[in-house]
């Protein structure tokens, strides 16, 4: 019988795609659509997915929890686990529609939640550890339930099935948000389970990703000392978790984050000044179990930006543009055009480069 | 003959390009890959952004981009000219073996990798801007090119270029007194002898690009070759 | 001859035609061996004396001598062996304890060959090692639980004394006293050319030597010879030995006759008085006492250098790693079943201890779930015997290696298991200074060069295959490994899917 994620390591080669607004302008799901779809020959129909930030302004303060649930017992149980843990203010099915291409759908579910504070000062950690943990629980222990996406006015949408299916499904035109993520998967194995499509999420983070790390378990082994589970035995999955563990949990910045996993050579370290050399080698040797090698390419989304980096040899092709207050990025530039045809400017960041694009502050507090 | 783009297939398009003799103009273009791929005759025109594996295998073609090109162009090329009013992305000139790639402005990681010459065949690939890291990494044979025209105050090579370089010539035009090459080149001031070998190709970007050939005096060029053949050698010990 | 007669195990096989009667056997053989028949004019052996050390086949002029097993033998007997029988007819002879050296022999699983390495294939792509740039810098000690930073928002960098290692191989403690001072001279080169650190074992640091601290790690075992403060200052680190792996939970004893002149000095012991190393550390009865002797030594040099504890893999290694871990010491090293040693009781090398692959996989599986692994780094040995086994032992979670008996297999060792005799033809496990002199320390050096230097490439060529460009990339990295011919629990305890999964 063939294994679906987490029974079985699954590599996969990609296309992603994001853009996003430093103003906070809205962008319609059809826009990120448009993009993804040019990069059909990037995936094979067994996953694709999105994620929007900025999608639930009228419910911007809970935590909108998005679960595939194989039946309704499984569902009539993690409800019950939900209510112990959270104030649910909203509970519904999330409106899809028919689509030939995606087939055998579990029952999707969305759920805007408070957690409880007694609850939270109970176990004496802040607000965001709690939901993660929930989640973490969740995922771990129930059976044919699974919490695909857990953040603040944030959504993740995916499938089996071809991006652009996935969003016709979805109805993802119905959505306006300030940043998108798209991915287009090409599983090397198994049917693909709904689950295993990108983006992965965990609270506001996502990651879209294109490649095969190599050191998948260096890296697994190590966050898992950190209370991190990794059930899909995913990239996307550890990628999450690193950037979890290095920017929630150890406070430095996504740049400096960004130098853990996708760390300057030696070499190349050597021909900084001495002061970035000092910090730069602090960093590889303070977390050298998380190091990424072998190629990727990924966008990270979080509430109010996005982050995309390459590996430091840059074995995935990467290209951002900008168009007014708008930057785009994708695997290639036919998906940028598709997007947007007319482009103030457009670069390949170098390996290891991180590009950090936030939305103004007010205009997010404000507006969204 | 004006084609658009959007209206074929790969397959489809290439099957086209392959019955024509004269120029095909290819619009609206946006990731259709594989185009010229083998195409030994013809002229193709394309404006907009063609797909990855642009002139693959070209054996005598010519392709005309007016834009940027992705990765992968002229993979394993072995005749034909690639011209290139934009940027190229990475590995373009893939283990080239004849042709000519031009490139008016800036080109990816691992640009010109592999490339090698054989009997007549010298292969040239030419680029405006700058090129990312991995620059004729296990050049083989043929030229590489690149000019730095642009003025945007970044390096005109990325880290590493030259790695397992073998064979062929480089040409970066800067005194590259900030880039690092591995110990098994040698890299020296051009003198009159290289410029005049790599005349022909200068001009002919010149006149693809309408640049004032100003440039070539302007700034020095610096040449790398390799110091050996086989500088794997030492490496090993029979077992 | 009698009843005490013991038949030799070799038999010296000499080609006459090819023999010169040139002498050199007989000259290169410190055990009497080979001797001129002036009367016939012809060389003769006395077999019964024969290590099968190779030095007067590597010497022959002509090429005449073979060492060859001695087809003499006893009714076959898969359990009487011929080695059990031998070793009764010894004690019977005499009441001693049987004292042998280097690795045991015996013929148990070596995990190291039943495990198998990854290579990438399509999905992503394997690194030409040759060109590109990989990386096999190694950091040893210990990393805080959280960043730090200044007033002024940056890192604070400031870190427990850290070791850099150029590869992840170290030499490992062999004694200046159990080896010659030419050996230690190589090693000291060696490490300094090669990024790496050689270690004083229990002897103490010659003073010649002092000029190499920054590439030694300076041993304080139980009976701390040698030791003191300059000692302490000398090196880049400092090892607490508690255990060996061809001798766990027991200690040493160099004879007198072996404490003259230099060693006596350097052990600073009188002349002809037996160098004796307790069992335990007689300050240490409880893991407590471990944590004191680690701040003392931290203490005495001012926090500057990390401290590492070695131990032996016993059966509860995991345990006694995450006591040591918790202690305060900065790297652990753990040496395996298969360890090597210039002399340790028979009975216990080959009968005590576990081997390292077990012994690694459940301590570096068990610093992980108590998430304490960041704390300390891992050394492992006993036995590295190629480039495999250190990227096996990384894969399984250690930081670095260390090699002794392949160092001294470079050396010119031939793996004659005689060190204890203090008779060595290659000059290595000697105090005479006749055969001291005849391994030439630069030659030495070179060639411990050389075998670094070719293991390092054969490093970047696996990890490279695996698409992997940084060897922290790989440490614990066990989804690149897979067993074969291992049953279910021994795949439980490697922590790695069986070859087809």
């Amino acid at each position: 019988m063939l294994q679906k994620e987490g029974q079985v390591r699954i590599p996969s080669g990609c296309a992603i795609a994001a853009v996003i607004s430093k103003t906070g302008e809205k962008i319609g799901g059809e826009k990120i659509v448009a993009g993804i779809r040019t990069m059909h020959e990037r995936s094979n129909g067994l996953g694709g997915g999105f994620a929007g930030y900025g999608i639930y302004p009228d419910y911007k303060d809970f935590y909108a929890l998005h679960v595939f649930y194989d039946d309704n017992g499984a569902r009539t149980d993690c409800e019950n686990a939900l209510k112990d843990l959270f104030e649910i203010v909203k509970a519904e099915n999330i409106p899809t529609r028919k689509n030939p291409a995606i087939k055998d759908a579990p029952l999707i579910w969305r759920y805007f939640v408070a957690p409880l504070p007694s609850r939270v000062a109970a176990m004496q950690i802040d607000e965001r550890e709690f939901v993660a943990r929930a989640v973490t629980r969740i995922n771990s222990t129930f059976r044919g339930a699974y919490i695909f996406s857990s953040g603040k006015n944030t959504g993740t949408f995916k499938a089996v099935g071809f991006p652009e299916e996935v969003a016709d499904f979805y109805r993802l035109e119905d959505y306006a948000g300030y940043s998108w993520t798209a991915h287009g998967r090409y599983p090397t194995n198994t049917p693909g389970w709904w689950g295993g499509a990108h983006p992965f999420s965990l609270l506001d983070w996502s990651v879209v990703h294109n490649g095969e790390i190599s050191s998948y378990d260096t890296n697994r082994r190590f966050i898992e000392m950190f209370g991190y589970k990794c059930h899909l035995k995913t990239d996307t999955e550890v990628i999450t978790y690193i950037f979890d563990y290095l920017v929630r949990r150890q406070g430095m910045t996504l740049r400096e984050a960004s130098s853990v996993v996708a760390a300057p050579f030696w070499t190349t370290i050597a021909r900084k000044p001495e002061e970035e050399q000092r910090e730069l080698t602090y960093i590889r040797n303070m977390f050298s179990g998380l190091l990424i090698t072998g190629p990727f390419s990924i966008v990270l989304g979080f509430s109010g930006g996005l982050l995309a980096l390459n590996d430091r040899l840059k074995l995935r092709s990467m290209v951002v543009a900008e168009k007014g207050n708008t930057t785009y990025i994708a695997s290639e530039e036919a998906a940028i055009r598709a997007m947007e045809p007319d482009l103030d400017s457009i670069r390949s960041p170098m390996g290891g480069e991180p590009v950090i694009v936030t939305v103004n502050k007010g205009v997010l507090e404000d507006g969204n | 003959m004006k084609i658009d783009a959007s209206l074929y297939t790969h397959r489809a398009l290439n099957d086209l390009l392959r019955s024509r003799t004269d120029e095909t103009s290819v619009e609206n273009c946006l990731g259709l890959r594989f185009i010229g791929s083998g195409l030994s005759h013809g002229t193709v025109l394309i404006d907009g952004v063609p797909g990855n594996a642009l002139g693959a295998y070209l054996d005598g073609a010519k392709i005309i981009v007016n834009g940027n090109a992705q990765d992968a162009v002229g993979d394993t090329m072995n005749k034909g000219e690639i011209i290139i009013r934009g940027n190229v992305g990475d590995a373009a000139g893939y283990a080239m073996r004849g042709g000519e790639i031009y490139v008016e402005k800036n080109a990816g990681y691992r640009v010109g990798i592999h490339m090698k010459a054989y009997k007549n065949n010298r292969p040239a690939l030419i680029i405006g801007g700058r090129a990312g890291s991995f620059l004729g990494e296990y050049q083989a044979g043929g030229f590489i090119i690149v000019l730095g025209l642009n003025d945007d105050g970044m390096p005109i090579v990325g880290n590493f270029p030259c790695t397992g370089m073998h064979g062929g010539k480089m040409f970066l035009r800067s005194d590259c007194r900030d880039v690092f090459f591995p110990e098994q080149v040698t890299a020296r001031p051009a003198g009159a002898e290289d410029m005049a070998e790599i005349k022909p190709y200068l001009e002919k970007f010149c006149d693809a690009f309408h640049y004032n050939p100003s440039f070539i005096e302007n700034a020095p060029f610096t040449v790398v070759t390799p110091d050996t053949q086989n500088p794997y050698k030492q490496m090993y010990v029979a077992n | 001859m009698g009843i005490d007669f013991i038949s030799a195990e070799f038999d010296v096989v000499r080609d006459d035609a090819r023999c010169t009667r040139c002498r050199v056997c007989e000259k290169q053989c410190a055990n009497g061996v080979h001797a001129y028949d002036e009367k016939n004019r012809r060389m003769t052996a006395d077999e019964t004396k024969c290590v099968n050390c190779q030095r007067c086949v590597a010497f022959c002029p002509t090429r005449a001598i073979k060492i060859v097993r001695n087809p003499n033998t006893f009714r076959d007997n898969a359990n009487w062996t011929a080695s059990v029988v031998n070793e009764i007819y010894k004690q019977a002879s005499k009441p001693g304890v049987l004292l042998s050296s280097m690795g045991a022999p015996k013929n148990l699983p070596v995990y190291f060959d039943r495990i198998l390495i990854n290579a990438s294939q399509v999905t992503n792509p394997p690194i030409d090692p040759l060109r590109e740039p990989m990386e096999t810098r190694v950091f040893l000690g210990k990393k805080p639980e959280k960043i730090r930073r200044r007033p002024d928002g940056r890192l604070d960098c400031a870190l427990e004394p850290q070791l850099e290692l150029a590869l992840p191989i170290l030499f490992s403690g062999m004694s200046y006293g159990s080896v010659s001072y030419n050996v230690h001279k190589a090693l000291a080169t060696a490490a300094r050319e090669t990024g790496t650190l050689y270690n004083t074992g229990e002897g103490g640091l010659h003073k010649d030597f002092y000029a190499y601290g920054a590439n030694t790690i300076v041993q304080v075992a139980s009976g701390r010879f040698g030791v003191h403060k300059d000692y302490l200052e000398a090196g880049a680190a400092i090892e607490i030995k508690m255990g060996q792996g061809a001798k766990p939970g027991i200690g040493g004893h160099l004879t007198g006759a072996k404490v003259s002149g230099d060693v006596s000095a350097t052990r600073m012991i009188p002349e002809g008085s037996d160098a004796i190393s307790p069992a335990p550390h007689h300050d240490i009865y409880s893991i407590e006492d471990l944590r004191q002797l680690v701040y003392s030594l931290k203490e005495a040099t001012a926090y500057k250098k990390p401290v590492i504890v070695k131990v032996a893999a016993v059966h509860n290694i995991a345990a006694i790693a995450s006591g040591i871990a918790r202690s305060g010491a900065d790297i652990i090293a753990i040496d395996g079943y298969r360890g090597g040693t210039g002399a340790a009781p028979t009975r216990i090398r080959d009968n005590v201890g576990i081997p390292i692959e077990l012994a690694l996989a459940a301590v570096d599986q068990r610093l992980r779930d108590e998430g304490i692994r960041n704390n300390v780094s891992l050394i492992v040995s006993g036995s590295i015997r190629t480039a495999a086994d250190v990227v096996k032992a990384v894969a399984l979670g250690a930081d670095a290696c260390a090699i002794g008996t392949a160092a001294l297999l470079a050396m010119g060792c031939r793996l004659c298991r005689s060190c204890h005799t203090g008779k060595c033809n290659w000059g290595i496990a000697t105090q005479d200074p006749a055969l001291v002199a005849r391994l030439n320390p630069d030659i030495a050096a070179r060639r411990l060069i050389n075998l670094l230097t070719a293991w390092n490439r054969e490093i970047k060529e696996l990890m490279g295959g695996m698409g992997i460009n940084s060897i922290e990339a790989l440490r614990g990295n066990r989804l690149m490994l897979r067993g074969v011919g291992l049953n279910e629990k021994e795949l439980e305890i490697l922590g790695i899917a069986h070859a087809g999964e």
